[in-house]
């Protein structure tokens, strides 16, 4: 009996708790599928990281609604964060970002900027290293800079993904950092561009660590240098005895340029601060995942977290740190 | 072209009309392209050709092969039709009432337009009785709204009716 | 080899599990929803399945999933046939001589041999996959942009040349192709292009909007003009057509093998299964001594894309896995879905996850024939459809147009778009302008355009990066040969007529 008096109880707390979710004054909770919003095309690593983060969760029944992964790639991602500064207040709507959030605008004259949207989290930051095809003989990134210094501007062949993006900053960058000129080649996708330096069509490429790391566990690629300002913390064994942690800095080899992108997510404009504080509370859940450790480990991410104020002021400058870099390489589009 | 022999059966626009429309459509359309590649730039870089290259002679293309259909058209004979004033009315009885409909999705949502589409169609081109057209009518889309919606996840556009249910 | 075939024996044993044939079953229903409904792709149907299928082994989950893939495969030509809307772009092809097919009565036979071709084209593909897949994958290495660039080159060199239409209206048809593919955003140059400022121009002109609008909408248009009914009306369904149609099918031999060895190959470079269909199309006609009669309802011409679409489709795969490439969207979603259980693909896997891959392979070979029973069983049915008045049956296409069209890129002004096409197709088809050149040029234009300009960035704006090793020399020649092949069969035919005069 008293048994059945607790179930009674608690299912009576159930209901009351029911109840009050109904109720306005209640935290702010999605009450329909929310769009999941991915400026760049299927399988690429902002999509890879939107759809585990769909699958994550719908498994762990993170979300009472649906979270529903859509592409919209259009224009280097403009015609996605377009969708997103119109859908004014809509707080059924999330948008995950690479570079071309400062990218697309600057090159391509697109009418948008990040302020048009409310930032809520960085996920993740994405490295970059520095690859070889494995049958080259450079093993270190010294070596490879001697061999483009000693050879005609041109003659190296870079590959990277899209133009006027990421992978071609940091090109122009490492050009200025050895004071020879790399031909870059770009291409639709990492994982293409991956395939391409294993078949030899290129010479480098800066893929991020998830695009290229199965081609380095087939021991096809070979990475030289990372290009951030230490080394990577992850120790498990990918390529003989060789881990993410075992690649140096590229600023340790002499190449001074670090860079890194975000994997953020963003809201509508005109959303409340209840409903940026309910996606954020999600998606410090979402970290705690075992999915998502294995993700960050796999991808060899840099994990920090950001939220608030604290990530507006990072964007912030992640945005001129942009600027001035697009603006030194020439990329900025002419006024249209 | 074999479909025009109507010969003078009935009276409608000519076939060389509507040939000379066309080529001189295809022309502006070249010319859109050439002014539009040559905003970008149609050069032949340092590295292979700039972003307006390929664009610009296709556009130039375009221009001289509609100036060669256009003269091609002129010699046609006149007297062969293109179809019959009726037959484009049947034409424009499916064609208004879809081009209302392709409007009436931005404001109003993909449902509610399909609804009346699929009626307009039945009782005012198959005159069939309010049952059947109601059932299909709103059995085609509330099947469509479960398969995409609610099966694969994928929100189609919905006004401001759906709004109001809380769809 | 023979290593081969035990692994692949005890896959079998793996995907024959009577819970994987369930799943079997059911992903290749939920993949011909996927294929008829146009704008439905594959990789909907995969990344909603994905959460389900984490309950599940690693290889029931890929089985469930690639047989969603190999539903889509066979549904894209239902549509095709019966309404002239492809469902999918590789079953563009399979409109030509198959929709007229319908229009004459013949709807069961023609997807009957479309559903058989799909099967044999995807069936030797698996068994080139099961014999050959590492060369295969090295071979796969070899493409870089040059060797792409020739094949876009070949494909379109096999497919011109084959409209009886006036040259002048050809060409303009093909180069409005190209320029529509052209608009948008230039992936070398990240320069936005022919956008003219309008937002809803940056993604340019998908190849799906103007095909559905022009050959699906223009189709509406075209019956309406001629009466408002289908005339595959009179069709009589019988359910012994799937074997009549058989008993004719063994006729095509020569064209099946050669749109089968078309479609493995180009399923191995990265060119896919869209251009693929287009070629074995294009050769068969030529080839084939009802050529003329191709494009008015010719059996051979629904087998000779189907089989290479399928083909290609099929062998696509194995770059993925073997390199981590995917061939398409839907096999990009399956690479994710790959790496969320924890399985990388490229050069590894085939040697880490053994058990994985041959239960893959061989559940690609129980799956076609699972999926081949399926659809067959719906032949009747589909083939009803085209029993229902068209004042009921054009709304509804209507409406699944509007709906395929927005679900491409979830745009509304593309609904505006498709019907533009489709007034368009509809002058243009009355105009004698062959459509065929426009759409293979807007599949075709982008793609080619990139890798033509990737391979003069490569070699520093020299063309002679077209002639520079013996793949791509081959290729180009060929390519050449069957440009040329148009002018010279055309003179011989000429010289032909002349003589007994």
């Amino acid at each position: 009996m008293k048994h059945l008096h607790a179930f009674g109880l608690g299912a009576a707390a159930a209901l009351g708790m029911s109840l009050l979710s109904l109720n306005p004054a209640a935290a702010w909770e999605p009450t329909k599928p929310v769009e999941f919003i991915v400026p760049a095309g299927t399988g690429g690593g902002a999509d890879q990281m939107a759809r585990t983060l769909q699958g994550i969760i719908a498994k762990h029944s993170l979300m009472p609604t649906q979270l529903i992964v859509i592409n919209k790639s259009g224009g280097a991602g403009g015609e996605g964060f377009l969708d997103v500064k119109n859908s004014k207040a809509n707080p059924h709507k999330i948008v995950i970002t690479l570079s071309n959030l400062f990218t697309t605008p600057l090159a391509t004259g697109i009418p948008f900027n990040w302020k048009d949207l409310t930032p809520v989290a960085m996920l993740a930051l994405d490295e970059f290293v520095l690859w070889v095809n494995a049958e080259k003989p450079y093993k270190t990134a010294q070596d490879y800079v001697a061999a483009v210094k000693a050879a005609p501007d041109g003659t190296f062949k870079m590959g990277g993904t899209g133009s006027k993006q990421e992978d071609q900053i940091i090109t122009v960058a490492l050009e200025k950092a050895i004071g020879k000129k790399l031909t870059y080649i770009p291409y639709k996708g990492g994982g293409e561009v991956a395939v391409q330096l294993v078949g030899g069509h290129v010479d480098s490429t800066v893929n991020n660590p998830i695009e290229a790391v199965s081609q380095w566990r087939g021991d096809k690629v070979r990475p030289l240098c990372v290009f951030d300002e230490k080394t990577l913390p992850y120790t498990d064994k990918i390529q003989g005895d060789l881990s993410w942690s075992s690649i140096p800095t590229c600023k340790s080899a002499g190449v001074d340029v670090e860079y890194l992108m975000l994997r953020g997510i963003f809201m509508p404009p005109g959303v409340s601060q209840e409903q940026v504080d309910y996606f954020v509370t999600l998606f410090k859940k979402v970290r705690e995942t075992p999915e998502w450790q294995q993700l960050m480990k796999d991808g060899a991410f840099n994990q920090t977290f950001m939220a608030g104020p604290e990530f507006k002021a990072w964007v912030e400058g992640a945005e001129k740190n942009h600027k001035a870099l697009m603006q030194e390489a020439g990329f900025i589009a002419a006024a249209n | 072209m074999e479909e025009a022999p109507h010969g003078a059966a009935g009276s409608g626009p000519s076939q060389r009309s509507v040939e000379l429309g066309t080529a001189l459509l295809t022309l502006l359309f070249g010319l859109i392209v050439v002014y539009g590649s040559w905003k970008v730039g149609f050069g032949w870089g340092a590295d292979g050709p700039q972003a307006g290259f390929f664009p610009f002679y296709v556009g130039l293309i375009i221009v001289g092969c509609s100036l060669i259909n256009l003269l091609s058209a002129l010699r046609e004979d006149p007297r062969v039709l293109f179809a019959e004033w009726g037959q484009l009315g049947q034409v424009l009885k499916v064609l208004v009432p879809t081009t209302l409909y392709c409007l009436a999705v931005e404001p109003l949502g993909i449902y509610l337009p399909s609804i009346l589409l699929i009626t307009v169609f039945m009782k005012w081109l198959g005159k069939y009785g309010w049952g059947l057209t109601a059932a299909i009518a709103l059995g085609v889309p509330a099947a469509f709204y479960l398969v995409f919606e609610k099966w694969f996840l994928i929100p189609l556009p919905k006004g401001p009716i759906e709004a109001l249910l809380g769809l | 080899m023979l290593d081969n075939f035990l692994n692949l024996w005890h896959g079998f044993y793996i995907a024959g599990d009577p819970f994987n044939l369930l799943l079997m079953v059911v992903g290749i229903l939920l993949g011909v929803i996927i294929g008829v409904l146009p704008g439905l792709g594959g990789a909907n149907g995969v990344a909603i399945l994905l959460p389900l299928t984490f309950s599940m082994s690693p290889t029931s989950a890929i089985i469930l999933l690639s047989c969603i893939y190999w539903g889509a495969l066979f549904g894209g030509a239902i549509t095709s046939v019966l309404f002239n809307i492809p469902g999918e772009p590789w079953s563009v092809a399979t409109t030509f001589d198959g929709h007229p097919m319908a229009r004459q009565g013949k709807a069961g036979e023609a997807l009957t041999a479309a559903f058989t071709s799909s099967f044999v084209g995807a069936f030797v593909a698996i068994i080139m996959i099961t014999l050959v897949a590492p060369l295969v994958a090295s071979f796969a290495l070899q493409f870089g942009p040059a060797e792409k660039f020739a094949v876009y080159f070949l494909a379109f060199c096999s497919f011109i040349g084959m409209s009886k239409e006036p040259p002048a209206k050809t060409i303009v048809s093909m180069m409005i192709g190209f320029a529509l593919a052209a608009v948008g955003l230039d992936m070398v140059t990240g320069q936005l292009r022919l956008t003219f400022g309008f937002e809803e121009l940056l993604n340019g002109f998908d190849f799906l909007i103007a095909v559905i609008g022009l050959f699906g909408i223009g189709e509406i248009l075209l019956t309406m003009e001629e009466g408002l009914e289908f005339r595959g009306k009179a069709a009589k369904i019988d359910a012994k057509v799937v074997l009549r149609t058989w008993a004719t099918l063994p006729k095509y031999w020569a064209t099946s093998i050669r749109s089968c060895i078309i479609g493995c190959w180009m399923g191995i470079t990265p060119a896919g299964a869209t251009p693929a269909s287009f070629m074995a199309y294009g050769i068969a006609k030529r080839v084939s001594k009802n050529g003329k009669n191709f494009g008015n309802g010719e059996i051979e011409g629904v087998v000779a894309p189907e089989t290479a679409a399928h083909a290609a489709g099929t062998s696509a795969l194995l770059p993925m896995l073997a390199l981590g490439v995917p061939g398409s969207p839907t096999a990009a979603v399956l690479l994710g879905g790959l790496l969320i259980w924890g399985l990388q693909p490229g050069p590894m896997l085939f040697v880490e996850q053994k058990e994985f891959v041959w239960g893959l392979i061989a559940s690609m070979y129980l799956g076609n024939l699972v999926g081949l029973f399926v659809v067959l069983t719906t032949v009747p049915l589909f083939a009803a459809i085209l029993r229902i008045p068209f004042s009921i049956i054009a709304p509804v296409i209507l409406v699944i147009c509007a709906i395929g069209a927005y679900t491409v890129n979830n745009n509304v002004f593309d609904v505006v778009m498709m019907l533009v096409f489709g007034v368009i197709g509809y002058v243009l088809k009355k105009t004698s302008y062959p459509l065929a050149p426009l759409v293979l040029a807007i599949v075709l234009g982008d793609s080619a355009e990139e890798a033509f300009r990737q391979s003069l960035l490569g070699s520093g704006g020299s063309i002679s990066v077209f002639w520079s090793n013996p793949l791509v020399s081959t290729i180009m020649a060929l390519g050449l040969v069957a440009g040329f092949w148009t002018l010279i069969s055309g003179a011989i035919a000429r010289f032909r007529v002349a003589q007994p005069a």
